[in-house]
């Protein structure tokens, strides 16, 4: 098991999740949520909430009993870990917010299967300590936030007339129908793509969804 | 023998803990959920039947309905809650009768998933506003493109016919039970 050992400080682990491994354009992960829900710019927002939430809790819980764990019940470990933070998250919008958690409908308690927050247990939270686990779920989870409340907005703004409710304009029903979902998410990845090959041609970007140095490769 | 026994302790472990933050968590949020139920149906039988003050929930088999009373005691009409298929999924509505019968007092669409800018018309308010005063005898019926002529018709959304035929028989056949039991 040679793992080869880079240090990255806090602030690279913090933004990678915003900008180069955002977990939905560059990662492709948790695609279902990211496609179902934004229909509008505050569902999406809230979504990302949720899922942000459970991710941190999940890291940094994950990351503190990462020794204690044994590797051949590690994952059913992390799920429970993970449910338990989703079936809390669940609870309090059913409780408080209960309009959203109307319209997120199953997509709260499906946060469970949610691959960025497995993902990120597996290839960071369970090899890195606590602070850094927080400050790598922190990223992702914002990165998270801001792609479901930027196509949130999309589709909002070109499918229903409005901003977070507010604003008409003569509005696009296929926006917020499951095509408008794809074309939007196609054209955003599309175009950060673009952007990718003409401002940091010379650094090397890893390739997702592999991340950064931390050994996912490596076999148990 | 040590490995196996480590993983049984560390998954009950696991196990116990999440299960009693869980516990906790329901007890605190519970109240708060019934809560919100009650005040969405609340909102829904004023809004159907309207000068309401309170109201006795009612179920007999599947079908769940609430008797109105206003501030005086009389009973003013009655709420009923409907569901069945629409185009997309489950309508689930509820619709105000008077006390003697004759009309519609309001209507009021609690889930839907009917296509948006399409069918999700039926719970905008113009939709609903259609049932308040609408005759409940004979049954409702629904025209196209042009308005309503008699008391018991109602003006079908262009282009989603079938979700304003789903509600039309939603109301139509939960109505016709209602009246069976009486």
């Amino acid at each position: 098991m040679a793992k080869i050992k880079v240090k990255h400080t806090l602030f690279f682990e913090f933004v990678k999740g915003l900008w180069d491994e955002s977990p939905v354009f560059r990662q492709l992960l948790g695609m279902c949520p990211t496609l179902a829900v934004t229909t509008s710019a505050i569902n999406g927002f809230s979504m990302g909430m949720a899922t942000s939430f459970v991710l941190i809790c999940s890291s940094v819980i994950i990351s503190i009993v990462r020794k204690l764990i044994p590797s051949q019940v590690r994952i059913a470990s992390y799920i429970v870990v993970i449910a338990t933070f989703v079936t809390m998250a669940d609870l309090f919008l059913k409780g408080n917010f209960p309009e959203i958690s109307k319209a997120l409908g199953p997509f709260v308690p499906l946060i469970v299967v949610n691959c960025i927050i497995l993902g990120r247990a597996e290839v960071f939270a369970s090899r890195h300590s606590v602070i850094p686990a927080f400050v790598d779920a922190l990223g992702m989870g914002i990165g998270f936030i801001l792609a479901l409340t930027v196509l949130g907005t999309i589709r909002e703004i070109l499918g229903s007339g409005t901003i977070f409710g507010f604003l008409q304009f003569e509005p696009m029903v296929i926006m917020i129908l499951p095509g408008g979902a794809f074309i939007t998410l196609g054209l955003l990845i599309a175009f950060i793509n673009y952007l990718k090959d003409k401002t940091k041609r010379e650094e090397v970007a890893p390739a997702c969804p592999v991340p950064y140095g931390s050994g996912a490769s490596e076999v148990k | 023998m040590n490995k196996i026994l480590k993983m049984i302790v560390v998954l009950t472990v696991i196990g116990i803990i999440s299960g009693s933050v869980l516990a906790i968590m329901y007890q605190w949020s519970l109240p708060k959920i019934i809560e919100n139920q009650i005040k969405s149906t609340n909102e829904a039988v004023f809004k159907v039947v309207p000068g309401t003050v309170k109201y006795k929930e009612n179920s007999v088999d599947d079908l769940v309905y609430f008797d109105c009373f206003d501030g005086t005691g009389a009973r003013i009409g009655t709420a009923i809650l409907c569901s069945g298929n629409g185009y997309q999924g489950q309508i689930k509505l509820m619709v105000g009768v008077n006390a003697d019968l004759t009309q519609f007092t309001g209507m009021a669409i609690l889930e839907q998933l009917e296509t948006p800018g399409l069918g999700a018309k039926i719970a905008e308010a113009k939709f609903q506003a259609q049932f308040k005063g609408l005759a409940s005898r004979p049954p409702i019926e629904y025209v196209k493109g042009k308005s309503p002529s008699r008391p018991n018709e109602i003006e079908a959304i262009t282009g989603a016919t079938i979700s304003s035929k789903a509600v039309v028989d939603i109301i139509n056949k939960t109505v016709e039970q209602w009246l069976r039991l009486k």
